[in-house]
């Protein structure tokens, strides 16, 4: 049914008895996100509409300096080798990608000519190439033509291993061919309903063949460019100085016209989020801060008659609370949460649902995030409007309490409750970081009053995050009972995120924990309903297959989710940032200006 | 005195070498992962994390990673950082310049400060200038520089907007308009380090006064009808000088080393700075790098100030 009015709609925006944004709200309302609603009308034979531009200069350069503050700064410049956003974020002040995302998830050309649809026979229907046509007459810093060739090269670089590229990971299962001097194909080996990946966005921006093509494989680290770029983008590169400073300055041979609006830009290193806050907002010494995860009360002190404010853009990642469906307390062939045991409290689904109904998102979002959150009872929060509109969330001590009464759950004497000798005891951990540990100490409250013993742990992030195999503390070993952190949502397109907890990729002891499936969560229709959305070409149905994903971790309460988090900026009071919950900080530079 | 320097030159090899070794182990026990920030991008496949992991050699037993640094250094190879791919040489000269000025600065303030302080406080010990000496320097010390650092922020910065509280290394502007903008910028992380370590340094110096000041030589060359001027810098302050060199020699491997609090609060893009951020990301090379150059200037300073007591005193024989 969904279908067939899709179908409808459609065939409505073609003929222009629909515009494109009510078709876009109507998306929303069951579930899709922007990007993909343009996707698909641009499967559904309706070109993709390009972001629209909020850029008023008349006129290149003129605009001074341009000063951001990234309080961890860049240390290195070649985005195939950035471990980080920060990496990404300095590379892209100079080199550029094909196309962008702006804030509202729609797609900005860049490099491209065009945006692929089937009309410009961009798109085959089968979803199995996708053929891009570069923007002609464009020039490296150094004045080299900017041709097909550069972006073959990319690849060629990119997917030898011996070159340890991180950007492997997106370019590796791709085939990119030249079909002419301007035009590139991408062939995909399956059907790929997201084709704008590879080459997209700044992680995936592209340099120059006649600079690095003598450094590739196991001579990529000595290529004198990886610390002097030469691009194509708004900004020449000047100096760099790794976690300190980058700096550039205007490129008077820019292909956007009126474009960039500043002189010169610099972004300077080092430091701590508060004290940007302060620089940007309360000072004003810079123009821009990045990334700044204050406490909101600290903001709104300094943003009283300070001289910025702070900006904030919506994407999709989820802070959320991990529940382990395995037994962290038994060791099993030298692996502690093996799969052969079964967590002995979790294991009833009731402890899952109680303990869900025990967060109280909304004091953790007044008393921690504050503009910076939103309270969500989805796992998969997509652009802001990608919301399972079937699933809801509450706090409330006393049904907690009720549904471990019903399930005999019973107080002991110390107040804890107990079933069959197995008394209610958990081990949450989460890495180190303010905000968490307050949320620890929330979550820690309700469920005393509930009857349940949480013991929080808390665990250096470098550590935390780290695949080192000898260590007991990662998030992958999750030899704890919940945990808690995010998953950066870094495209507009859940597949990535949601392919993660498949059976099949459950960390283990035999897979050195690489697996993604921390939780260890085991649900064959989870399995294919991800399987069938991968291969699913129909973005209607696809979308919808999405949507039942998670409402099946939902329904087994797999994740709790904490807070929808939003990404928080600084900015000066008369500069006017493009900033996108999609894309890194940076990648809308070219739009940036200041108001007279 | 050459024999002498070339024996402690020569025992200083072994003592460098269990150093390194113990910084080498530590730093490979240590929990945590270069690649750490990879973990949660969902971008990247975990294969590709362990493929970099086992590039950079990451899953090589201990003392094989130990022997081919040891076998790198010896070469002029201080190594290769994970994190900004390039050569740790590189990444170091790089910093040591704004730590050499500011920490160099703070240094020669303290110095400044400490010495007349010191002796004069000596020279009316309990009179009132001794008294407020005394009291500032208790303050001084008692204060951490990560508070007295937000303090100045927040009085000459926020407050009064006098000075930048963000370190530039790309000064706009030149010639003494540069120089300007320097000292300026310089004031508050000179002050901050300078002034604390003035405080300790004057508790030394007018100790050190103290006990010699009151010995009979002194006396003596009272005696003889010397001016007081003259026997205190001449005869007193020569003699007391043993103890504040060694205090010296000791502060100087930290011009070179920098200061991790300070530079941080105030973005300086010195070795401090460089050093925390690679232990936090773990990038060892870097790490191993600055620590071992660290013990070497230790070793090193720590020899000048033996060769020095041999001029301040000539009573000491250096054999």
């Amino acid at each position: 049914m969904l279908d067939k009015e899709l179908r409808s709609m459609i065939g409505d925006v073609k003929d222009g008895r629909m515009d494109r944004r009510a078709f876009i709200k109507r998306m929303a309302a069951v579930g899709l996100t922007a990007p993909l609603a343009n996707q698909i009308l641009a499967l559904g034979g309706v070109a993709m509409a390009e972001g629209a531009s909020t850029y008023k200069p008349t006129k290149r350069g003129g605009g001074g300096a341009l000063k951001l503050l990234w309080w961890q700064g860049p240390t290195l410049l070649n985005p195939h080798f950035a471990t980080g956003t920060k990496d990404q974020d300095g590379a892209r002040l100079f080199y550029e990608p094909l196309a962008c995302w702006d804030p509202d998830g729609n797609m900005k050309l860049v490099l491209a000519a065009e945006i692929p649809s089937i009309q410009n026979g961009g798109l085959a229907a089968d979803g199995k190439s996708v053929t891009w046509k570069l923007k002609p007459g464009v020039k490296w810093h150094d004045g080299t033509p900017f041709t097909a060739d550069d972006v073959v090269f990319n690849w060629e670089y990119a997917k030898d291993p011996a070159t340890s590229a991180l950007t492997i990971a997106t370019l590796r299962d791709i085939t990119v061919e030249k079909v002419d001097e301007l035009t590139v194909r991408i062939l995909f080996n399956k059907p790929t309903p997201f084709w704008a990946d590879a080459f997209v966005g700044a992680p995936n921006t592209i340099i120059p063949k006649h600079l690095f093509k003598d450094y590739m494989g196991s001579k990529s680290r000595e290529a004198p460019t990886n610390l002097s770029p030469v691009g194509t983008g708004p900004y020449k590169f000047v100096e760099f100085k790794p976690g300190d400073l980058v700096r550039g300055v205007i490129n008077p041979d820019y292909h956007m016209a009126n474009r960039p609006y500043f002189d010169t830009i610099e972004m300077k290193g080092g430091g701590d989020a508060v004290s940007a806050a302060r620089a940007v907002i309360q000072t004003g010494e810079y123009d821009f801060g990045w990334n700044i995860q204050v406490e909101d009360d600290v903001l709104l002190r300094l943003e009283k008659g300070g001289k910025g404010k702070t900006v904030y853009a919506v994407g999709g990642d989820t802070e959320f609370i991990a529940l382990n469906f395995t037994d962290p307390n038994t060791e099993v062939d030298g692996e502690r949460s093996s799969m052969k045991t079964k967590h002995p409290l979790f294991s009833d689904p009731a402890v899952r649902k109680a303990l869900s109904l025990l967060i109280d998102r909304e004091s953790v979002k007044k008393a921690i995030y504050g503009r910076a959150g939103r309270t969500t009872a989805n796992f998969l929060n997509g652009p802001e409007k990608f919301v399972s509109k079937n699933t809801s969330w509450e706090f409330s001590v006393e049904k907690a309490s009720k549904v471990l009464d019903e399930a005999g759950w019973k107080p002991g004497t110390d107040g804890i409750r107990e079933k069959d000798g197995k008394k209610l005891k958990l081990v949450y951990q989460t890495s180190i970081n303010g905000p968490r540990q307050k949320t620890q100490a929330i979550v820690k409250q309700a469920c005393q009053k509930a009857g349940i013993d949480v013991e929080l742990k808390s665990v250096v992030a470098s550590v935390f995050f780290s695949s080192d195999v000898g260590n007991p503390d990662t998030y992958s070993k999750f030899y704890a009972d919940m945990e808690m952190f995010q998953i950066p949502l870094s495209q507009p397109d859940p597949s990535q995120h949601m392919r993660r907890y498949l059976s099949n990729l459950v960390a283990t002891k035999e897979n050195k924990w690489q697996g993604t499936n921390f939780p260890r969560w085991v649900n064959k229709e989870y399995d294919e309903t991800i399987q069938a959305a991968d291969g699913e070409m129909d973005p209607v149905k696809r979308a919808a297959l999405y949507i039942k994903a998670n409402d099946l971790m939902y329904q087994d309460t797999v994740f709790i989710p904490v807070q929808h988090r939003l990404k928080v900026e600084a900015a000066a009071n008369n500069l006017r940032p493009v900033v996108s919950g999609w894309a890194n900080e940076t990648d809308n530079l070219f739009d940036w200006y200041r108001e007279e | 005195m050459s024999q002498y320097v070339l024996r402690r030159l020569l025992i200083a090899v072994p003592s460098l070498l269990g150093i390194s070794l113990v910084l080498f182990v530590v730093l490979a026990l240590a929990p945590g992962d270069p690649f750490s920030e990879l973990a949660t991008n969902p971008n990247v496949p975990p294969e590709v994390a362990l493929a970099l992991r086992a590039k950079f050699g990451l899953d090589d037993p201990i003392y094989l990673r130990y022997l081919h640094w040891l076998n790198a250094m010896l070469h002029g190879d201080w190594g290769f950082s994970f994190v900004s791919r390039m050569n740790v040489d590189t990444l170091i000269l790089q910093r040591l310049p704004a730590t050499l000025y500011v920490i160099g600065s703070a240094q020669i303030l303290a110095l400044l400060i400490a010495i007349p302080v010191g002796v004069y406080a000596a020279t009316k010990p309990y009179s009132l200038f001794d008294q407020i000496a005394n009291t500032l320097a208790f303050v001084g010390f008692s204060l951490p520089t990560f508070f007295t650092g937000i303090l100045f922020i927040l009085i000459f910065s926020v407050t009064l907007d006098w000075l930048p509280f963000v370190y530039t290394t790309d000064i706009k502007g030149t010639g003494i308009r540069w120089v300007l903008e320097m000292i300026r910028q310089a004031i508050m992380p000179v002050a901050v380090l300078g002034l604390f370590q003035a405080a300790s340094m004057t508790r030394f110096v007018r100790s050190a006064m103290l006990d010699v000041i009151r010995l009979d030589y002194v006396t003596t060359a009272r005696a003889k009808g010397l001016g007081q001027a003259k026997v205190i810098v001449k005869h007193v302050m020569r003699n007391a000088m043993i103890p504040v060199v060694t205090l010296i020699a000791l502060q100087m491997p930290a011009v070179f080393g920098g200061a991790i609090v300070t530079e941080q609060i105030f973005r300086i893009p010195g070795i401090g700075s460089l050093l925390i951020s690679s232990i936090l990301s773990n990038d060892t090379p870097v790490v191993m790098a600055v620590t071992f150059v660290f013990a070497c200037l230790v070793v090193l300073f720590n020899l000048i100030a033996d060769v020095l007591y041999g001029w301040l005193d000539p009573r000491i024989s250096l054999r």
